[in-house]
Order: C-alpha cells, then structure tokens, then sequence
C-alpha cells in the first residue's frame, strides 16, 4: 500500500501523515477532529486521491441511524407491490436497498470510506457502528445473509465536537487533531491553492487574516477554508494589496468581510472596534 | 519502556488501554514510526489519545517518561504552597505598572530575581509589589499581570531546553475538565432528558395511518410523526472564585458530567450572585463578558437554566444596589435573579453546601426564597429531584 504523503493541494503536517498511515496499516479508522473549516472532509478526498482509491461518502445528517448505512429494507413499496399484485414481491431481496457501508465492503477493490460529521446523529450511533467497523462485516437479517468486506476500507470519521463519542468506540480508532495552522503552514496553503496569487496580496490579506483570528470575542473565528474562499474573491475583483494595508479607521472592516465573518454579532462588533479606533484617532 | 509509558499515562489521568498498547506495538510492528523519535511521538499520540482535551497532558507525560526529566528535588520553585497561589482576587494593571515589570529585565532575569526573592521570603504574601503570592504587582504567582510568564508550580525550566515537539505544549488550551467519578451524576442527569416530539416527521403513525387508509378505501395512506428525539437544552450558570474555591471540584465533575449528555448546553459563570453581567471563561474574563441581557435574549424560555454556587455571601450582595464585592452593581441582585427565574419556564439552584447548613447561612436562605424553594444539594439525590424538577 502506498504511504500517505500530502498532496499538491493538500498540505499534511508530519504527524497527520504518520496518523494516517498509522490507519491505513492497521485497517482501523481514523477519527479526524478539528475546528470547522480546518480541512477534516477535504483530508478524506485527498487521501483517496493521493493513494489513488475511490471514494464512498457518508454524510451524516441528525436523523441518520447506523442501520442505513449498512440497509434498508424497503418495508412501503414492498406493501404497495403487494397491493398492486406485482410478482416482484415474493422475493424479499428486492426491496433490500443497500447502504454506503454494504457499497465500500462489496466493493473490488479498496476504497476509501468517510463518515462525515458522525457527531451529528443520535448519541447512540457510533455504538451501533461498532462491530460493523471492528470485523468489518454484518447480517442481513431478511435474507440471511452476511456480507463481509471484501477488502478492508480505509475508514477516515470526522466529528465537530458537538456530543462526546463512546469509549469503546473510541478505543477502536486512531485519533487526530487538527490544529489551527501558524502562519508559516498557512502561507504552503495559500501557495498550494493559488500558485499565482501576487506574494504582495497574499502577505497583506494573510496579516488582516492573523489579525481578525486574533480578536478574542468573535462567535466564529474564520477558519483555513474561509481564507482560502475570501483570497479567492479578492483575486476576483483584483483589489490592489494596498486596501489591505490602509490603517485608515473608516475601512477598519476588511474588504468583502463577509468571506470571513459569518454572523452579524461578529460584524457588530468589527463596526464597533473601528468606531472605537476611530475616536481615539481624534 | 512502553508497559512504563502507558502506566505513567493512565497515572495521568489518560484512559489508554491494553488494546491500544496492542495497536501501538502491531502499529510499530508495521513500521509505520521506522525509528525517528517524532514519528513514535506523533503514532503513539494517534494511538493512545482520543480526546483533544488530554493532548497537552499526553505531551508532558511523554516528555518526562522518554527524557527522564524527573523534577529536580531541591528545586525551590516546586515547594511553593499551593496555597499561596490559590487565587483571590484578578486583577488589571495599568500601562505603567506593565512598563516597571518590564523593566525588571527579560524573562532569564525573572527568574533569577524569583529564586533570590524565594530564598528570602518567609511567609504568605498577598497584594503588595514585591513577594511572591496573588493577585499582586509582583512578577511571581498567579492571576497578575502576565499569567503566562512565570507560573509557578509548574516546571519553568522547559523554556530553557531545547524545544521538543512535544515540549511545546501547542494544546494546554484544549486541556480541561475531569472525568473522573462521574458515572453517578451521568446516570441522575440522565434523567433530565426530555422525549420531546420536535423536528422532521420521520416515524411511522400506525394508528393515524390506519384509519387514513381505511378512509382511503383501503390503498395505503401513510402518517408520520416526528421520531422522539433528546431535545433538553440546559442554560449553566456556574459560581466561581471566592468562597466556591472549596467546591471548585465538585462543580467541574459535574460540569463534565452535563456536557455528554445534551445536545445544546451553555454555560456561563458569575460571582456569587449574578448580575448584568457573565462571563464565558474564567481566565479571560474581561475579554470574555456578555451582558446578562444578551444571555436572556439568546436563550429561549424553554432552555433549563441550572445555576451552581453556595450562594453564601453576605446578604448586602444580595438585596443592596452597588452590593457585589467586585464591582459597582446598578440593580442589586434580586433584580437579576428575578429576571431570570422569569424568563426561563424551568430553573433551578444545586449548591454544593451540606443542606442541614442551609438554615444558617442568611443568603442562603435569601437565595431559596428567590428560587420559590428550587434550591437541592449537589448530590447525586439533589440532582435526582432536580431533574425531577426541571422536567416536570
């Protein structure tokens, strides 16, 4: 198997390569977490890529349960069939519609499996998952039927926090953390994304970038991907790099906040700081 | 070696397991660390650690286990009391008392001047400008000007070496609350979860579609309710500093008890007794502030607002304007408390004080009549009927 290195547009730090290859020695998952917008989702894409496996993903949704990941039998159209007298009702594996699980296990070769936001289903979800990820394999009770993968897939879980998971299924995963990139990473980045962004540009919006991270009180703080979107429109409408530079009060508000600033308590108070800043100029 | 390691690590309060130390080694079997030191460093952490919040513990243990750095015995900076740093009071200071510090001279001057100063003093300190202790001018202690810079109790010399990987210590925000001996408040506030009907319909009725269906002439009809989903959202208020420092303990156990178990919890803290205005984090404090109003406006009249303190003050705090000790309060307390227990449908008080001493602390009764009697003992039967409370 190939080792996991980064890519082109994906800069890894060393120790979420060793995380990963770590995961995909081991054929355990790897549960990924992080402030939002720090690139958890993109990491499963990348990887894929760069060990040149498909992609199947699950996206987590508050009424996700464990069991439509593996299947689901379609109770409803199997009854309408039936009201209909259509003779496909009499086998019950018509109506067993598979899962994102059942599709990575079955499938010829390796993939790369993500479970995307798994903190966003129901407390028990991730207990529900347990055997299913440890052997790899599960029953379909309708048809009596095990299906076991095929080859392992490399299983890469994202989580944002918002509920504790389960130790047992934390004791089956590799773990890590995403850290908020410094400066130095975050210029490899912008590098990587924009090749022939001006070095100009790029210097001044990362200074307005470090310095609104900065402020204490901000509900959200932009992220990596917030910058990258926000670089993306100032390359767009090709603003000079000296707007950025402007210590004037009256443009205290970056341009095109709303790139990074996503809620109106945070533009309140960016308003507020530059009134501030304006009357002690005076 | 390694057996070492994991045992130092559960010593240190990281839940690691044999079946993680198994994976670690098949991990090392593999060749996945191939025998650079960063590597074993960044594996093991993958391996071993599942929880953010114990990555700047892991980073110590692992530098003391594989450097050997054991404590230095005679080190004076570690037989400091800790009851000279227990914390009293925060304070700001101004521009001009930040430039004296200053300068003192760098950092290596600090601590040169702290042993000397260590060697001299005799007693607790408090206040003032030179000794070491709280909340004073004095470069040395806690919760001056500075925090960061000479925290004792800790060991300082790390900013002498060399900086490893894992001496940096890039995640001590993340480090917070203990899980330890939660397991009966988890099961007590398991209780306070609510099966509320809310959200998208996705359950089948069966009642409701067979009598559609039977209206229908018999083709299916189908009805769907909105599946039974843990909705308690719980607003916590929670006392610190001052006289709740005995019950600091208690209060975060249970405080990371609560967090499991909701999908949507808050939490702010006061002083004593609220007023217009709470804060998010006790170490940034004055950055963290939100008025009082803003808190009621955010949270709806259907969040749970639990607050957690002994509620023992002196009555003053209470029932005057301008009684807090800390600052100049407009409206006094009760004000607030009132408001409070307005908006919020459901509220309660736990205070960790033994209840037989309720009746003879005056603000504590003046808090149970405030709270029309919501006020229960912080055990794991006070929790009981305060969920009881709560969720009725």
């Amino acid at each position: 198997m190939k080792r996991f290195q980064g890519t082109a547009t994906y800069i890894a730090s060393r120790d979420l390569e060793v995380a990963v290859n770590a995961a995909v020695a081991l054929q355990r998952p790897l549960l990924v977490k992080g402030e939002p917008g720090t690139g958890k989702t993109v990491l499963a894409q990348e990887v894929a890529r760069a060990l040149g496996l498909p992609l199947i993903e699950w996206h987590i949704k508050s009424s996700t349960k464990a069991q439509q990941g593996l299947y689901e039998y379609d109770a409803v159209s199997r009854l309408r069939d039936g009201q209909l007298g259509d003779p496909r009702v009499h086998d019950i594996a018509n109506y067993i519609v598979r899962g994102k699980l059942w599709d990575a296990f079955e499938a010829p070769e390796p993939v790369v499996l993500l479970i995307d936001e798994i903190d966003k289903a129901d407390i028990e979800f991730p207990n529900d998952l347990l055997l299913e990820l440890d052997r790899m394999q599960f029953f379909v009770y309708e048809t009596r039927q095990t299906v076991t993968a095929k080859h392992r897939p490399v299983v890469i879980i994202t989580s944002n926090n918002e509920k504790e998971l389960p130790d047992a299924f934390l004791r089956r995963c590799f773990f890590h953390y995403i850290r908020f990139p410094d400066r130095e990473t975050m210029e490899r980045i912008v590098q990587a994304h924009f090749p022939d962004i001006r070095q100009e540009l790029a210097r001044e919006a990362l200074n307005v970038f470090f310095q609104l991270r900065g402020v204490q009180e901000l509900k959200k703080k932009p992220a990596t991907s917030e910058l990258l979107d926000w670089l993306k429109l100032l390359m767009i409408e090709d603003l000079p790099p000296e707007v950025l530079r402007s210590q004037d009060p009256r443009t205290a508000i970056p341009p095109l906040y709303g790139a990074l600033l996503k809620n109106e308590q945070d533009v309140h108070l960016f308003e507020r700081l530059a009134f501030l800043s304006r009357r002690q100029q005076r | 070696m390694l057996a070492h390691f994991i045992l130092a690590l559960r010593a240190a309060g990281i839940p690691a397991s044999i079946t993680e130390y198994l994976t670690l080694l098949r991990g090392m079997k593999q060749g996945v660390a191939e025998y650079s030191v960063d590597d074993f460093y960044h594996l093991s952490r993958a391996t071993l650690v599942k929880d953010e919040r114990h990555l700047d513990r892991f980073d110590r243990v692992f530098g003391e286990v594989f450097k050997g750095l054991e404590p230095p015995e005679g080190d004076p900076v570690r037989q400091i009391p800790e009851e000279w740093l227990r914390k009293l009071a925060e304070k700001l200071l101004t521009e001009e008392e930040r430039k004296a510090i200053e300068a003192l001279g760098g950092f290596d001057a600090l601590m040169e001047t702290l042993r000397q100063r260590l060697r001299e003093q005799k007693g607790r300190h408090q206040g003032g400008s030179k000794w070491i202790g709280t909340a004073g001018t004095s470069p040395f202690g806690a919760y001056g000007y500075n925090p960061e810079g000479v925290r004792i109790g800790q060991e300082e010399s790390r900013n002498r070496r060399a900086v490893k990987v894992w001496d940096k210590r890039e995640f001590r925000d993340l480090d917070g609350d203990i899980e330890i001996g939660t397991r009966n408040m988890k099961l007590a506030l398991r209780r306070l979860r609510r099966f509320a009907r809310q959200g998208a319909a996705t359950e089948l009725d069966l009642p409701d579609t067979i009598r559609a269906t039977a209206n229908n002439a018999g083709s299916l009809d189908l009805k769907l309710v909105p599946e039974r989903r843990n909705a308690v959202k719980v607003l916590l208020l929670l006392d610190i500093g001052g006289s709740m420092d005995d019950h600091v303990r208690l209060c975060s156990e249970l405080f990371s008890a609560v967090r499991s178990e909701f999908k949507h919890l808050e939490h702010y803290y006061f002083h004593n007794c609220p007023y217009e205005r709470l804060w998010k984090d006790n170490r940034r404090r004055r950055d963290t502030e939100v008025p009082t109003w803003q808190v009621l406006r955010t949270y709806g009249p259907d969040w749970k607002l639990i607050l957690v303190g002994d509620a023992s003050m002196s009555p003053y705090e209470i029932r005057e304007p301008g009684g807090s000790v800390e600052h100049w309060n407009e409206e006094p307390g009760t004000v607030w408390m009132r408001r409070l227990t307005d908006h919020f449908r459901r509220s309660a008080w736990l205070n960790p004080v033994q209840e037989g001493m309720w009746d003879f602390t005056m603000s504590i009764r003046m808090m149970q009549t405030l709270m029309e009697e919501r006020m229960f003992p912080l055990t794991v039967d006070g929790i009981e009927a305060m969920t009881r409370e709560l969720s009725r």
